[in-house]
């Protein structure tokens, strides 16, 4: 009797799986990622949940009724502000700039670890698994106390590795 | 192993600096916190043995429910160590099994 | 004795949002905790809620409980705290303990928001110092400042698993793995996430074996299951810990509904049994209300809901709400809890809930 292997992905596994991410109506189609920095949603399952939807000054997210709806996004209303980063309470949205140089894009996610990196340190770019995958720069660390101790840090990896880094190599306290 | 700094919670606000006797040595503690948690702050990990067989037991709940925490304070036992605030000269002691018959003090 | 119109029994999420709707609506209301303050397990809740504007997502669990308690405050709750009720006796009097000193009240309405205990899971090892509750755990690093060991092993992906072993992380302990024996985890995505950027590897289809050390815990063996949960022999591995947490799962604590009567129904996707109730979390027992925990294992923003919801249908029974003014409260209340109660991992709760009003006869 032939076994069906369950498909590896954010049940499984805990991360989403490429497939999972780009069904997902949060994700931007990578010919998006060349228009400058833009917001990337990687909400996968349908929680519900919708803090996205009101944060988002420009309108650019969309989850209606009922509240399990994915986000949708729409590029062509998002300007790269990043409000929506620190009030997902599931840290799942980043924001990746491929514009920021030609070998180099920049990548902001959400952080709530001590201690915070400060601007230039080189620290290790993390992948969803964990895994360090590249040098990062830290370029921006922002905390204001609108974003109730969520720091949102961004860091500039290799342009390759933009749609892989998603957080840092947390440094021992 | 306290926790000093916090990324949420920030600096950690504590009571007065207090001392305790725990098995006949010092332990600095903190006016008000669960004995358990000064225990735990220092180290302390093992707070009486079993009846029968003499098994280690610590903190299981940290809430007052399971009484794997008890010990004997100030004389009196199974006193449960994670919901009862610890004061100036409290003398802790390990419990070994129900403790002693008659409760003094 | 003494006598009151309400008496709310727990302080956590539920027991303090239906003291709240109760007192505001005019009824004398006290509010009982055996802890030495209120909040329950809200102020150990220190990442930000999901929900929508209403359920207050993206607010810290923490806050939350802050503007509950002002609020009850300002709405003239009698709270009494390092107080236990201990018995239910005839006509709705309850026993009372604080400071070894005891007394009887009765009350009109009587809610129940007693909560839920951690459920345990044996294996060798399992009364080695070092092994706890994922809510220990939690107490002990949220409310005490303490941190409960170096390395940990968490068993259990549920949300409670998973949402514990990243305030771990916060806290500045390292989490060397979580172990699910099921072939998936169970709670959010996004939880997992947080936890596998930041290197914690979760293994579904394990379980843990024994633990291992002399006075205390040393080490961990994992071993992975087959369906019926039993270890395949050749997948042991080993970790150095100094903890373990376990997040198996909660269990109502309805001694009190017990004592009372209340009619019961055997749900395991919400933590066993629960106390059977209406569509106004009214039980068997006219008079007696549950919410929260003890009524079915939800979340916190379901236990404010549901809280909210008792405490609004006791205070029209009292009279202190008109009939008309109940049922709108009511149904807004409805829509909340109906908003929360959907998609993968709301509807199975939502699927319970049927089952319990079919159960009192009102599905």
């Amino acid at each position: 009797m032939k076994k069906a292997r369950a498909r590896e992905g954010i049940r499984t596994t805990g991360i989403p799986s490429k497939e999972e991410l780009e069904a997902s109506p949060g994700y931007p189609k990578s010919d998006c990622l060349a228009r400058g920095p833009i917001v990337v949603i990687e909400c996968v399952q349908d929680i519900p949940c919708n803090p996205c939807e009101g944060a988002c000054p420009s309108g650019a997210i969309k989850v209606g009724n009922p509240i399990t709806n994915l986000p949708v996004f729409d590029v062509e209303k998002c300007d790269g502000c990043g409000t929506c980063i620190p009030i997902c309470p599931g840290q799942a949205i980043f924001r990746v700039d491929m514009t920021y140089q030609t070998d180099e894009a920049t990548v902001s996610f959400p952080y709530e670890f001590l201690p915070l990196p400060k601007k230039g340190d080189v620290v290790q770019g993390i992948d969803r698994a964990g895994g360090a995958v590249c040098e990062a720069e830290v370029l921006r660390v922002q905390q204001p106390k609108g974003f109730d101790h969520t720091a949102v840090i961004t860091v500039i990896v290799p342009k390759n590795m933009a749609m892989e880094v998603r957080s840092i190599k947390r440094a021992k306290r | 192993m306290r926790i000093d700094d916090h990324p949420i919670l920030g600096k950690a606000e504590r009571g007065r600096s207090i001392t305790l006797t725990v098995d006949g040595s010092p332990v600095e503690a903190f006016e008000g916190e669960p004995i358990a948690v000064a225990l735990m702050a220092s180290g302390h990990r093992v707070f009486r043995y079993t009846t029968k067989q003499k098994g280690p037991r610590g903190v299981f709940c940290a809430l007052g429910r399971c009484t794997d925490c008890i010990m004997i304070v100030d004389g009196q036992a199974n006193v449960r160590t994670c919901v009862t605030p610890a004061r100036d000269g409290m003398v802790i002691e390990k419990q070994f099994g129900r403790g002693p018959r008659e409760e003094k003090g | 004795m003494k006598n009151t119109d309400m008496v709310v029994v727990g302080g956590g999420a539920a027991g303090m949002a239906a003291s709240i709707e109760a007192a505001c609506a005019g009824a004398e209301v006290v509010l009982i905790d055996e802890n030495e303050r209120p909040g329950g397990q809200l102020f150990k809740q220190i990442h930000k809620f999901f929900g929508s504007e209403v359920h207050r997502a993206g607010i810290r669990g923490i806050h939350i409980g802050r503007d509950l308690l002002k609020e009850a405050e300002e709405a003239g709750v009698q709270v009494r705290l390092n107080t236990v009720v201990y018995g239910f006796f005839p006509d709705k009097c309850l026993g009372l303990m604080c400071n070894q000193h005891t007394e009887e009240l009765q009350a009109k309405m009587i809610i129940l928001a007693t909560g839920a205990s951690e459920n345990v899971l044996a294996f060798p090892g399992w009364t080695l110092p070092g092994v706890m509750g994922a809510g220990a755990a939690q107490t002990l690093i949220n409310i005490h400042r303490v941190l409960p060991g170096r390395s940990v092993l968490m068993v259990g992906a549920g949300n409670v698993g998973l949402i514990v072993s990243y305030q771990l992380l916060q806290a500045g302990a390292e989490v060397v793995a979580v172990v699910e024996g099921l072939p998936t985890i169970s709670g959010y995505g996004v939880h997992a996430s947080k936890i596998r950027r930041a290197g914690v590897p979760i293994f579904t289809g394990h379980t843990i074996l024994r633990a291992e050390g002399k006075e205390s815990v040393e080490r961990v063996v994992i071993a992975a299951v087959d369906k019926s949960w039993q270890p395949l022999a050749g997948t042991e591995k080993a970790f150095e810990v100094d903890t373990v947490c376990l997040a198996v799962g909660l269990s109502p604590l309805a001694e009190l509904a017990w004592m009372a009567g209340c009619q019961f129904i055997y749900i395991p996707e919400i933590g066993g049994w629960v106390p059977v109730h209406d569509e106004n979390m009214e039980t068997s027992v006219p008079g007696i209300y549950v919410a929260g925990d003890l009524a079915g294992i939800e979340e916190a923003s379901t236990a404010m809901e549901e809280g909210r919801l008792a405490g609004l249908a006791a205070a029209e029974a009292l009279g202190c709400l008109s009939s008309k003014d109940g049922r709108a409260r009511k149904a807004e209340v409805w829509e909340r809890l109906a908003a929360l109660r959907i998609g993968s991992f709301g509807h199975g709760r939502a699927l319970a809930m049927e089952k319990i009003l079919r159960a009192k006869g009102v599905g």
